[in-house]
């Protein structure tokens, strides 16, 4: 069996390191930041998914192949977000 | 059906039919990417439409409840992992295990979108006939302390002032969020109905080093639902915190 089995000990220090990030994310969204609040959001949202993708989900020891479709369905999200919004915001 | 983890004839070997269910649940959890992207998308310009009306919704939401369900969630795809880790290893009874502690948290967490979502219905925050998002303010629980309901009449003084439409867009928002967290409750049942088969299977000892694919897969779909609540958790109870 080639799979690659990943540690309990490295589940249980994803496990922490997200709980950790959900405390900052909600520590920071009491501190003012102006426009920036909404980009630190993202910003530990999506390091936070990164970790259950890669290390939950095992995407990390994935052939290629499977990793190209992930990046693929979050490239068509981006361009679905970025196009969308590249219209709404440059409305007068 | 994959009593034995037989290898099935447009296989060479089992790591390729291993490799090719999990692809194709990965195929799967894009459209799902594909399916609550869509939502995300109108979140995104109502949000950046009417930010007033997004900062009031938001603050009525439980923050305490919103962010131990985020916990518990976090906690789940933890105990799937081990489940995972569980069957790869040949501990039958740990997997069993994890699966109903994964079970059992998912379950915590609907309970607690049940209570939020009854507070809502108390407070007058279900979009459509008698939506008012001042009805809180006015009619105060016992448990409010009085600094915070005049904390939350100087809010919406302001809201107003800002938007003079905001119990129309408050509704949008509050639209999006039963509309999103909705949908991500439903994918928590869904989930909750495939862990209750999958301990029945694991029981009668069916998960073995050498077969353990409805663990692995229904793990990825786990994990999926988890990391879409990472995203809603703060889009929804986190906007304008600081004001």
């Amino acid at each position: 069996m080639s799979e690659h089995i990943v540690s309990p000990k490295i589940y249980a220090v994803i496990g922490s390191t997200l709980l950790l990030f959900t405390g900052i994310t909600v520590y920071a969204a009491y501190v003012d930041l102006g426009p920036l609040n909404i980009v630190v959001a993202l910003a530990i949202a999506t390091f936070k998914a990164t970790l259950v993708v890669l290390y939950f989900m095992h995407l990390r020891y994935s052939p290629k192949r499977t990793q190209l479709v992930i990046i693929a369905g979050v490239f068509w999200l981006a361009v679905m977000l970025f196009m969308t919004l590249s219209d709404y915001i440059t409305r007068a | 059906m994959h009593r034995t983890g037989e290898l099935y004839g447009q296989f060479q070997t089992l790591d390729q039919q291993r490799e090719s269910a999990t692809l194709g649940m990965w195929v799967f959890l894009v459209t799902e990417i594909l399916f609550f992207g869509g939502l995300f998308l109108t979140y995104t310009i109502n949000r950046h439409a009417y930010g007033v009306a997004f900062g009031v919704g938001s603050n009525t939401l439980d923050l305490k409840l919103g962010g131990f369900n985020t916990a518990v969630l976090i906690a789940s795809s933890f105990t799937m992992a081990m489940a995972v880790w569980a069957s790869q290893t040949g501990r039958k009874t740990q997997v069993t295990v994890f699966l109903i502690l994964t079970l059992i948290l998912g379950s915590t967490f609907l309970g607690i979108k049940v209570v939020e979502y009854a507070q809502k219905f108390e407070h007058h925050l279900v979009p459509g006939q008698g939506f008012d998002i001042s009805y809180h303010s006015q009619n105060p629980s016992a448990t409010d302390t009085p600094r915070e309901i005049a904390a939350e009449k100087e809010e919406l003084e302001k809201a107003f002032s800002r938007d003079p439409y905001l119990n129309s867009h408050a509704q949008l928002y509050f639209s999006l969020y039963f509309g999103m967290t909705g949908l991500h409750a439903l994918h928590m049942v869904v989930g909750a109905g495939l862990l209750i088969w999958l301990i029945r299977q694991s029981i009668r000892g069916r998960f073995t080093p050498d077969y353990n694919t409805p663990v692995e897969l229904i793990g990825l779909y786990w994990h999926f639902v988890d990391i879409v609540w990472i995203y809603l958790f703060p889009l929804l109870y986190l906007i304008d915190r600081h004001k």
